[in-house]
């Protein structure tokens, strides 16, 4: 919550000078980071900002060479509040770059507000369909994953280890929806029941009881942040981790949930674009400077923060300062001329990532301690991009 | 529906309501005896489960955090209600509504100031697996503790208030509060004491809930309204009351929102069975309080004369 | 803060004019030195000002204490969101609509809610308001749980771009200047004579021969159209909305703008909106943790209000009291 806090007083000193013409950009680059970093789910906005801010750090607190400006604010989970805060800090403040939202809902209810203003958006993680599809908007970038691509992954694994029934659980919301139709369109099992609970449900009794009584070969859920913890813990208390083989998305079983439930998560396996131990310099720096300046392991929500603030550097360094030149910029964000912790990495024509998935098992590593370790160095999806790139007019 | 879903659908609808008795039965108290509209009593329940997460932390012990943190916040709810409340008693209901809603955005920011916005709180390692009632039928044991925990409560309370002098003190007061003062009764320390009772209940409430729900700033307005419901339906000032209407909330709310969407995803497509059936099961709450309020329209057991 | 509405305020006319000149010239001053955010901002205070005037009118005037105002606010605003999100962007059509689904539902919710009395009124209101809360959220086609995003304002034609700021404060500055004049002439009229007059003492009322029920009816859905008013302009300047906007939770805040303006006072939702929000603004530039002063303050206000505030209530209104 430091951050927050001087993140404000720098918001202050700027408001001063609103009566200034517009802010010329070659002198630093302004970043506004809008992220959820209080309540049940704010331990993902904070692994995001956390690895940003530690990007920056070991920049020498530039990006792409000029000085880096970052405004921190909480969104507190409510789209309405989002909303506000990246019209604060696209019109008033005059960002260069919007980053940090977690969540699709409240990312597609600020996204306006950055593209009426011409700002380019690059996400961290909120990724939805209509945006990789029809909506799609050249003022959008994701860097994360396209939100249906783990949930393809386990789809696929799930068909391949042959299990003959599945039960579906995820949020009523866009990503939700992603999620189970993502799972679905490479799942070639029979689905049980695909079941659609409230967002930021905590309370998951009723949901397991039906679980328990429908007997399915294989649980998938898409349940993050807080969500997914009390799921989980509520599913081990009402024993149906004996009955009940798990499969994960990537961030169902990462290490923010692995810290908070301990070894019953021994064995799950989960699918991913990136993990611990995935072999590339750029990715073993991010892990042991990651360790030292937070002393924890990071999530995938890091990686991809991490992963944004190497992006912009590439992209203003490539655009040699120029952040007025929108065209230009975009270019050079397209190209994605960066050391991805991800290893390869490449923006497909709707600008979502191209990339590879991975299988992954919790299990615990040499110190004993409980990590995601990735099964095979072959990826459950090689080069793979998402289903919606055709209905997107950019080239 | 099989009898085991059913069965397990009853326990969690039974440990929903009981967990509801205990804010609202502190919640009739006040209003019933003080005639006071108290929309911060959410904001102990917060305050409950954070002081239990913290001290539980603190200790290593989930026992010894609830059983500090509850005096604890008793003791906070009779200084509140002896500095701040006590000048509201002869106020109207609007401004008590402004005070009241003061309290909570202060309460809510101080426990953010000192805790931050949530706190981790993990039920007791012995309780995290479950108890085999019926071959079939895995309940976890922690939620039986809540159970066992509220239905002994709601016996004391039943014992208190019918059995102890106090009790009598308080259910005349709840009838008749001008009478109760004119007959000797010494009002001040009777309301003080309530409201630590109300304020002990609302913790109990919060720490048993912290585990299963999230120690969070905010948690209390989402089910104040619910205990507000339960009050209403039971009738204002009637303990049994709460009981029953905590108990019906309770049940209603559980079945409403696994039966509804079962059977809407029969009929619709998933999505909008998804939402349809939970929303059909909230209004449920507030549907059963409208057609209680135009049958009996002083509640179910009100005992106001 | 005036319980009469034949208070000062009123019997200066030029002094509102002046008010009104000057907020033209305010806004005008704003956009050429390029303070547009700051010109959305205060259209953002004063739509939030109208919708706790329209509370007023049935809180302050009608002695109605409703907890489901906020409901109201947020069916207007849906009702534009959806007509512009089917293509019908004409904002003479979505206004009136606007205006007209909302009085529908006050009329519905006030049908039921005025037989009750007491805390009973006070909670059947909050029952309703978030009935329609969950009602909204389930409907998925717009948006629910994570809101419906419009793409343009209202159309008024005649080339108005609602898009450019001040002409769309300039909207909002009309609506809520016909809005106040519409509440005086209401309340100075016989209508508004009998609407005090059972706010003090209804039972009293009743018996001089006047229907009070009926007078209640019609000043809940003019309030109720009034409210719908302020949401068809909030979903214009936010270009989004979301069921939030209804739960209960909001309804306090109109309230909380009521009475810290005045309650029982033409513009006093005016100035408490635009007090609590500036408050709000000013301490979140400095600490993350405003809500703690600004609670500090209210709990300051009706602590240590003026006789005014008790006065106003002492005599028993519906809602408030010993139901």
């Amino acid at each position: 919550m430091r951050t927050t806090k001087s993140g404000r007083l720098l918001a202050l000193s700027l408001a001063t000078l609103l009566a200034a013409s517009l802010v010329q950009a070659a002198d630093k680059v302004k970043v506004g980071f809008v992220s959820t970093l209080s309540g049940p789910n704010g331990a993902l906005g904070a692994e995001i900002r956390d690895a940003f801010n530690l990007a920056v750090k070991l920049n020498g607190g530039k990006l792409g060479g000029l000085p880096a400006e970052v405004l921190i604010g909480d969104d507190q989970f409510k789209p309405d509040v989002g909303k506000q805060l990246f019209e604060r800090y696209v019109k008033r403040d005059k960002v260069d770059f919007m980053t940090g939202v977690v969540f699709s809902n409240i990312m597609l209810a600020g996204l306006p507000e950055a593209v009426g203003e011409k700002t380019f958006y690059l996400s961290p993680n909120a990724a939805p369909s209509p945006i990789a599809g029809k909506e799609c908007t050249p003022y959008f970038f994701a860097v994360s994953w396209p939100n249906d691509a783990y949930h393809e992954a386990a789809g696929q694994y799930a068909t391949t280890k042959g299990f003959k029934s599945a039960y579906l659980v995820a949020p009523n919301y866009q990503a939700g929806k992603d999620s189970l139709a993502g799972f679905k369109r490479y799942y070639k099992g029979k689905v049980a029941a695909e079941v659609y609970t409230k967002l930021g449900q905590l309370d998951y009794s009723a949901e397991l009881a039906e679980i328990r009584a429908a007997k399915p070969d294989v649980l998938y859920f898409f349940l993050p942040g807080g969500m997914g913890i009390n799921f989980i813990k509520q599913f081990v208390a009402a024993g149906l981790n004996k009955d009940t083989k798990l499969v994960l998305p990537g961030f169902g079983a990462d290490q923010d949930i692995i810290r908070s439930v301990g070894d019953e998560m021994l064995g799950i396996n989960d699918t991913a674009h990136w993990g611990l131990d995935l072999n590339n310099a750029a990715n073993k720096k991010f892990v042991a400077e990651f360790e030292k300046e937070y002393k924890r392991l990071p999530t995938v929500y890091a990686a991809q923060g991490y992963d944004t603030a190497l992006l912009i550097d590439a992209a203003v360094r490539g655009a040699k300062g120029n952040l007025e030149d929108k065209e230009a910029l975009r270019r050079h964000i397209k190209e994605a001329k960066f050391e991805s912790v991800r290893g390869a990495f490449k923006f497909n024509t709707n600008q979502y990532p191209i990339q590879n998935y991975y299988l992954r098992e919790v299990q615990k590593d040499g110190q004993g301690r409980l990590v995601n370790k990735i099964v095979s160095q072959t990826p459950v999806l090689a080069n793979h991009g998402d289903a919606y790139v055709q209905d997107c007019p950019m080239k | 529906m099989t009898w085991i879903l059913f069965l397990e659908q009853s326990l969690n609808g039974l440990q929903f309501g009981l967990m509801l008795f205990l804010l609202a039965s502190g919640l009739t108290l006040v209003f019933g005896i003080m005639d006071m509209i108290n929309l911060a009593h959410g904001a102990l329940y917060m305050v409950g489960a954070f002081l239990t997460a913290w001290l539980a932390d603190m200790t290593h012990s989930f026992l010894w955090g609830v059983l500090l943190a509850v005096p604890l916040t008793a003791v906070f709810g009779m200084v509140l209600e002896s500095t701040l409340l006590r000048s509201l008693y002869r106020r109207d209901h609007m401004s008590q509504v402004l005070a009241t809603f003061a309290l909570i955005l202060i309460i809510n920011e101080a426990v953010r100031m000192v805790w931050g916005s949530d706190l981790a709180l993990s039920a007791p390692a012995a309780l995290s697996g479950p108890v085999e009632l019926l071959p079939g039928l895995k309940y976890p044991s922690y939620r039986l503790l809540i159970i066992g925990v509220g239905l002994a409560l709601a016996l004391f309370l039943y014992l208190v208030v019918t059995q102890t002098r106090m009790g009598a003190w308080v259910r005349a007061g709840a009838s008749n509060r001008d009478m109760a003062m004119a007959m000797g009764i010494n009002i001040q320390r009777l309301f003080t004491l309530v409201f630590g009772l109300g304020a002990a209940m609302c913790a109990v409430a919060g720490a048993m809930l912290g585990p299963l729900l999230a120690v969070q700033v905010g948690m209390g307005e989402s089910i104040l309204i619910l205990a507000f419901v339960v009050i209403v339906i039971g009738g204002i000032g009637s303990i049994w009351g709460a009981f029953v209407g905590s108990l019906l909330v309770g049940f209603v709310d559980t079945f409403g929102r696994t039966l509804l969407p079962h059977l809407f995803r029969e009929l619709f497509p998933p999505q909008v069975a998804a939402t349809a059936g939970p929303a059909a099961a909230s209004i449920m709450v507030y549907l059963l309080m409208a057609v209680v309020l135009f049958i009996r329209p002083q509640g179910l057991f009100s005992r106001r004369s | 803060m005036n319980a009469n509405p034949s208070s000062t305020t009123f019997t200066k006319p030029w002094l509102w004019c002046l008010l009104m000149a000057l907020a033209i010239g305010l806004g005008w001053l704003m956009q050429s030195q390029g303070m547009s955010f700051y010109l959305s901002m205060l259209s953002r205070m004063m739509i939030y000002g109208l919708a706790a005037c329209s509370l007023n009118l049935i809180l302050g005037y009608g002695g109605l204490v409703s907890f489901g105002h906020a409901a109201f606010v947020g069916i207007g605003a849906y009702t534009v969101g959806i007509l512009i999100t089917e293509g019908v962007p004409s904002g003479w059509i979505g206004f009136p609509a606007a205006m007209l689904v909302s009085a529908l539902f006050a009329a519905l919710i006030g049908a039921i809610s005025l037989r009750t009395r007491g805390v009973y009124f006070i909670m059947i209101t909050l029952a309703f308001a978030q009935m329609v809360y969950y009602l909204v959220n389930s409907v998925k086609a717009y948006g629910g749980d994570e809101g419906l995003n419009i793409r343009m304002r209202s159309d008024f034609g005649f080339g108005l771009n609602l898009k450019n700021d001040l002409a769309f404060y300039y909207l909002v500055l009309l609506c809520l200047a016909l809005s106040l004049w519409f509440m005086h002439r209401l309340m100075h009229s016989r209508f508004g004579r009998v609407v005090l007059a059972q706010r003090d003492d209804d039972v009293r009322t009743e018996a001089l021969g006047f229907a009070v029920y009926r007078y209640q009816m019609i000043l809940f859905v003019l309030a109720g159209a009034i409210g719908g008013l302020s949401g068809a302009l909030m979903v214009n300047q936010q270009n989004y909305v979301n069921p939030n906007l209804m739960h209960w939770t909001q309804s306090g805040v109109l309230m909380v703008m009521v009475i810290l303006g005045g309650v029982g006072t033409l513009a006093g939702g005016l100035w408490g909106a635009l007090l609590l929000l500036t408050l709000e603004d000013v301490f979140a530039e400095y600490t993350v943790h405003w809500q703690f002063y600004v609670g500090w303050i209210l709990l300051a206000v009706v602590l240590m209000a003026p006789q005014g505030l008790a006065g106003l209530f002492k005599r028993k209104p519906k809602g408030v009291g010993h139901g």
